[in-house]
């Protein structure tokens, strides 16, 4: 990935928001941007040269062979991620963490964007709020993201 | 594009007031855009939690991010060893 372009989106300043509790009595939600959807949710839009900034919600009862991984990037091996998600979407390694007591508890649902959004602007506006919103109403206390 | 996406939700979300932490595949990038924390991992694209059906190596991923959780003094980017 050598042409991979310098990102224009410094944040500035960093935002740092404390883990209130300990990570064992926390709420733990996961964000991936490997494209993953559920069966019968729809296919990101692979045609948009700016990047397609929806998502999809992944209830946390999936069963994550079940997952659908569409991303549109060729700058990656998708037989690696396609022969477990875990790879890019950790949800079984989590459940894991969850009866060992690690973490409190998983949330209900977690989240799945498609990564190649050259243009970030929409997803900066408007879908990464909502999803951060979304998880804040489910009194999330830590989330895990996942580039693919 | 899939690290400057991770780390633009990374920073929505911790903006709203949970702490966040992400897997770094692009040092370059993430040491650019400065999300809260995030572990830097030696892998090639596509592979972020290190290797396919290998759980013990995703487990040591999962938890060297997770013991950067706690950490206050931001940007955090480490390596995974």
């Amino acid at each position: 990935m050598k042409s991979y372009p310098f990102s224009r989106y410094t944040i500035e300043p960093t935002p740092c928001a404390r883990l209130a509790k300990p990570l064992g009595e926390s709420r733990v939600a996961l964000v991936t941007t490997a494209g993953l959807r559920t069966p019968d949710q729809g296919d990101f839009d692979r045609s948009n040269k700016r990047g397609d900034p929806s998502f999809r919600e992944i209830p946390n009862t999936i069963e994550t062979r079940l997952l659908v991984e569409s991303h549109r990037s060729y700058s990656f091996d998708h037989e690696a991620v396609r022969s477990d998600v875990n790879l890019a979407f950790p949800l079984d390694r989590f459940r894991e963490l969850e009866s060992r007591g690690v973490i409190g508890a998983l949330n209900h649902r977690h989240f799945s964007f498609m990564g190649s959004i050259v243009g970030p602007r929409r997803l900066i506006d408007e879908t990464a709020p909502q999803v951060a919103r979304t998880l804040a109403e489910d009194r999330v206390d830590a989330v895990f993201l996942t580039p693919v | 594009m899939c690290q400057q996406t991770v780390c633009l939700l990374q920073a929505a979300i911790e903006r709203a007031g949970m702490a966040t932490v992400s897997i770094s595949l692009l040092r370059e990038v993430t040491s650019v855009i400065k999300p809260p924390r995030a572990l830097f991992v030696p892998f090639p694209m596509g592979y972020p939690l290190g290797a396919p059906n290998d759980a013990p190596l995703q487990h040591q991923i999962i938890a060297a991010a997770l013991g950067l959780l706690e950490r206050d003094k931001v940007p955090v980017l480490e390596e995974f060893t």
